[in-house]
């Protein structure tokens, strides 16, 4: 793609400089007489959108860096003073948090949309990956940066992840102090992360520039998914690419500052506003929005799977996630790049879509949510007016042994008249049988729509029926229940059969749809023409 | 036709031009407008500034004793002067000085108004290179003297021999009271 | 073909019926545990609301008599209350006719220049009513002394376990970014005041708006315990709609600057859009793409 320098220096200095140190010939060749494909859409303006949030990053981080104090009585103080008392501050601390998200939103979208045209395949492996790369240092980022406030969040978000680490057979302990410098999260963390949370930016921007060297090298990809065939299908990147990666990034800033202006905390949790307390944890404890399906898939695991326990399966599940992108480009055996020729993979697609929004439902919500139910909560109650209670003792020879011997003694004791029967059992082997004789009995049932409503009912009827029934039973029956955990079960699986199975093998089986020759040339009429 | 062409197309540059230069300009100016903020958050914030004066209860200053306070993170000494200081302060005001000044002038309030000729409000720092001047200790004429590179001044704080190029500068104070002052 | 066109058709099916559920769980999630607080039309509630001043003063004497018994802010200081955009910024007015200089607070509607905080009377007034502990200069033993602008609000205990000591283990939280470390902002904080229905249990309170629905905090406001000098209704309600307002205002005392700017970028932001939309579609003139 690169091919030969078009450069041509125009004065006596820049000659000069082009002898000593090629500068503005490699800017020239990356950033103007780069040839851009002509049919990119507005997907493709996100890579811009994704550098200016770098920089804004920086810059804001930077500043914050100049106010911040990285001590476990002074942080949140410092960022309040920020706030209230540096000139802009009000402003330029928003930014940053603000930031952070629109980072999310904008490197989601830039993921999606290389999903979706293929630009993972050959000869893009090394471009995705390094793409692969930066969101994992993006994640790690935000993770550290959320800490340093040193609010409710900050601090017990640090607890949960760095206790991930935990669940590592043999040296996760060990790991995890290590991480944390001490047994729990405090000032050494703090400083460690506040000088990592300085650090990883940096990386990020070293990556990035390898990243866009990648996309040099191999050339962008384009809506058909079809290659660039000769110069008349590209056009050079400025001003062309420029000006509509400027328009893009101009409405991305405007949805950035409404955000800043007018809902600064809309993206925050209220809890990082309370200062870190080590002895009480929050009622509810989530990460930052964009870490939320992956929240999810560590939480649907509540199972143990063989010899790996459920909390090390959520945690080898959630890097999984992650780790199943570097291997993308291997597991998508399809030919053809674009979905758009792909018509029963969009569809699995637009699903991946819809399930990855829901897994970030998920992890924002209590795990134990019941989402649907077969029938109500219900509990049969009985209980006899009037008669007598007999009693009589269970002595079992074992421990195993003694349903055994109390259905004996409760046999016993219908023999002799007892109409309702039930067992108290006081300790391994003994225990007793208490029945009623005579008197009339009464059942009743009570339905709720959830299982504190049941007991409620429960508690009436109780009162209402008081002493004069010694003897009251109750069946509680819970209906089969789908919670929030069981849908992200299902999410989970199918984030993973995407990956594992659905693109694998609908690569080799699908018939694709007709795809052109060049680019230029579109397939169905308006169809590629309309992309831009 | 030739040149119905060339002045559509002449007219086709203008509004090009006028397009990029209009848009080039408002990035430019939101660019610059942008800058401002980033610069000025480095610019003393306003707990700093709101600490910026300081106010001084005269009353626990005995006769012939001095305080030294903080104003701005930089020391100031309040004097309370013994008759003899200010007499011998007076009594130079005519001598030969390397910075003249008449006693009463180093007592002025920063309202413009008299100030007292028994406290004296001078900054602590010595005009030559900062350090902060010793009482009597060492110096000929019975003020301050500065142990880095021998600065001595009088009991009215002016220079009188050494290499200061500079009385030491009152600082801005003003009486909100017979016994309180109000620095800065 | 027809069979392969099913498939589609049963995959897009589905992903529409996942999208109604999100709905559907959305709904549900609407209708939580705890009361729901109760929308009150706060003047700063819209984009280009601002601050009631004159509520966000009678808020702070509500703070003052009432809620600084327990709760210390310790992110303000007295001359935040007179800085530009606080409740007691003062402003040097010249009479037209007599030509006098008089200070109001308050911006006015032209003219008039701001007050520097160390300068404003009130703030000088509210501070100097404050006993604060610092350290005496001559004799280094920490000393009581009429507070400064520049002080820090008094907070009525030295440490958390002296308030927790003092509220039979509660511990009363820090005020000054109350109403956004909460969830539900100052319509939370406003229910809350007033969700009190005089049961108890043991020695909580029952409140239905607070989280569980048992509060520490006995009910704190009663009417006529705050004298009102602008003729504002003595209420309960009343009280806690301004001391609310305050405590929104502490919490984000930037929020007028900070919505005038917004509006300022985002028509400077729209134009620019409009400019560059042009310059592109400049630029591809008859390319075909």
């Amino acid at each position: 793609m690169s091919g030969p320098s078009t450069y041509e220096p125009a004065s006596g200095f820049t000659r000069w400089l082009d002898k000593r140190l090629p500068i503005l010939r490699l800017a020239h060749d990356s950033f103007v007489a780069y040839p851009t494909p002509r049919n990119l859409n507005y997907w493709w303006t996100f890579g811009a959108m994704l550098s200016l949030c770098l920089v804004v990053q920086i810059v804001t981080g930077v500043v914050l860096a100049m106010h911040y104090v990285p001590h476990v009585e002074h942080a949140m103080d410092s960022v309040q003073r920020f706030r209230r008392d540096v000139p802009f501050g009000w402003l330029i601390q928003p930014m940053h948090a603000v930031g952070a998200s629109m980072f999310f939103i904008a490197v989601y979208i830039h993921m999606f949309r290389g999903l979706y045209y293929g630009s993972y395949k050959a000869p893009r492996e090394i471009l995705w990956i390094l793409g692969c790369v930066i969101y994992l240092l993006m994640v790690a980022t935000a993770f550290l940066g959320y800490t340093l406030p040193w609010g409710q969040m900050s601090f017990w978000g640090a607890t949960v992840i760095t206790n991930l680490l935990g669940a590592l057979p043999l040296v996760g302990e060990s790991i995890k102090n290590w991480l944390m410098g001490g047994f729990a999260i405090d000032q050494p963390t703090l400083n460690r992360f506040f000088s990592l949370h300085y650090l990883l930016p940096f990386v990020i921007a070293g990556v990035t520039v390898l990243h866009v060297w990648a996309l040099h090298e191999a050339g962008q990809n384009n809506p058909t998914g079809v290659d660039v065939k000769s110069k008349a299908d590209t056009v050079p990147f400025t001003p062309h690419a420029t000006m509509k990666d400027l328009f893009a990034v101009s409405l991305f800033l405007i949805l950035f500052s409404v955000f800043v202006f007018y809902m600064p905390d809309a993206l925050g949790h209220a809890d990082n506003y309370i200062p870190a307390n080590p002895l009480q944890t929050p009622p509810e404890i989530v990460p930052e929005w964009y870490l939320l399906p992956f929240y999810a898939i560590l939480r649907a695991f509540d199972f143990n799977i063989g010899p790996i326990d459920s909390k090390l399966a959520g945690v080898l599940a959630m890097f999984a996630a992650i780790g199943i992108l570097f291997l993308l480009p291997w597991l998508d055996t399809s030919r053809v790049r674009s979905m758009r020729y792909r018509p029963i993979a969009r569809q699995f697609f637009l699903i991946f879509v819809v399930v990855c929004v829901v897994l970030g439902w998920c992890g924002g919500q209590n795990p134990g949510r019941i989402l649907a139910k077969a029938g109500p909560f219900s509990a049969t109650l009985t209980w006899v007016q009037g008669g007598q209670v007999v009693e009589a003792p269970v002595s079992a020879s074992s421990e195993g042994g003694f349903d055994q011997a109390a259905a004996a003694v409760e046999q016993q004791l219908r023999g002799q008249g007892a109409t309702l029967t039930a067992v108290r059992r006081e300790g391994a082997t003994q225990g007793v049988v208490r029945g009623v004789v005579g008197g009339a009995e009464q059942t009743r049932t009570v339905r709720g729509e959830t299982a504190d409503a049941v007991e409620a009912e429960i508690t009436t009827v109780r009162a209402e029926v008081g002493a004069a029934a010694p003897f009251f039973i109750v069946e509680r029956r819970v209906p089969p229940t789908f919670t929030v955990t069981n849908l992200s079960q299902v999410m989970t699986a199918y984030y993973f059969l995407f990956f594992l199975l659905i693109l694998p093998i609908l690569g080799l089986r699908e018939t694709p749809g007709r795809v052109p020759d060049t680019i230029a040339k579109p397939v169905t009429d308006g169809k590629a023409q309309g992309a831009a | 036709m030739a040149e119905a062409a060339s002045g559509a197309h002449e007219d086709e540059t203008t509004r090009r031009d006028f397009i990029f230069i209009a848009a080039g300009a408002a990035a430019a100016v939101g660019a610059a407008a942008t800058v401002w903020p980033f610069i000025d958050q480095m610019n003393p914030a306003a707990d700093t500034l709101a600490l910026s004066t300081t106010e001084v209860d005269l009353s626990v200053v005995e006769l012939g004793q001095q305080v030294r306070v903080l104003w701005q993170g930089k020391p100031v000494f309040v004097r309370h002067r013994t008759p003899a200081e200010i007499a011998s302060a007076q009594r130079d005001d005519y001598a030969t000085l390397k910075d003249p000044q008449l006693d009463s002038q180093r007592l002025l309030q920063s309202n413009g108004q008299a100030g007292r000729p028994e406290w004296l409000v001078l900054q602590a720092s010595c005009t030559h290179l900062g350090c902060v001047p010793t009482f009597v200790e060492g110096s000929a004429f019975g003020g301050w003297f500065c142990p880095c590179h021998g600065s001595d001044y009088d009991t009215s704080g002016r220079i009188r021999r050494g290499p200061a190029p500079h009385n030491l500068y009152v600082a801005p104070y003003v009486y909100m009271n017979d016994t309180t002052i109000r620095i800065g | 073909m027809a069979k392969r066109k099913g498939l589609p058709k049963m995959l897009r099916a589905l992903s529409a019926a996942a999208i109604a559920a999100i709905a559907v769980a959305g709904v549900a999630l609407a209708a939580g545990a705890a009361h729901h607080p109760e929308d009150h039309p706060f003047s700063f509630d819209s984009p280009v609301g601002n601050y009631d001043m004159g509520q966000v003063q009678r808020g702070f004497q509500v703070y003052q008599q009432v809620c600084a018994a327990c709760h210390g802010m310790d992110n303000l200081a007295y001359r935040h209350l007179g800085e530009e955009g606080g409740p007691f910024a003062a402003y040097r007015v010249r009479d037209h006719e007599t030509g006098e200089m008089t200070m109001q607070i308050g911006r006015p509607a032209h003219g008039g220049s701001f007050v520097a905080v160390t300068d404003n009377p009130w703030v000088r007034a509210i501070a100097s009513e404050a006993t604060i502990t610092d350290i005496d200069p001559n004799s280094g033993q920490p000393a009581d002394r009429p507070g400064r602008p520049s002080d820090h609000f008094r907070n009525p205990f030295p440490n958390e376990i002296a308030a927790r000591a003092s509220n039979g283990g509660a511990h009363p939280p820090d005020l000054s970014s109350i109403t956004l470390a909460r969830h539900g902002g100052a319509d939370y904080i406003r229910s809350l005041l007033l969700g009190y229905d005089g049961e108890m249990q043991g020695t909580l309170y029952h409140n239905p708006y607070f989280p569980g629905g048992y509060i520490a905090m006995p009910p704190p406001l009663n009417p006529d315990v705050v004298l009102y000098t602008d003729g504002s209704p003595t209420t309960v309600e009343q009280y806690a709609t301004d001391v609310t307002a305050f405590l929104q205002w502490a919490a984000d005392p930037h929020m007028e600057q900070r919505k005038r700017t917004g509006l300022v970028v985002l028509g400077f932001l729209l134009a620019l859009s409009a400019l560059l939309y042009l310059a592109y579609k400049q630029v591809w003139r008859g390319e075909s793409h």
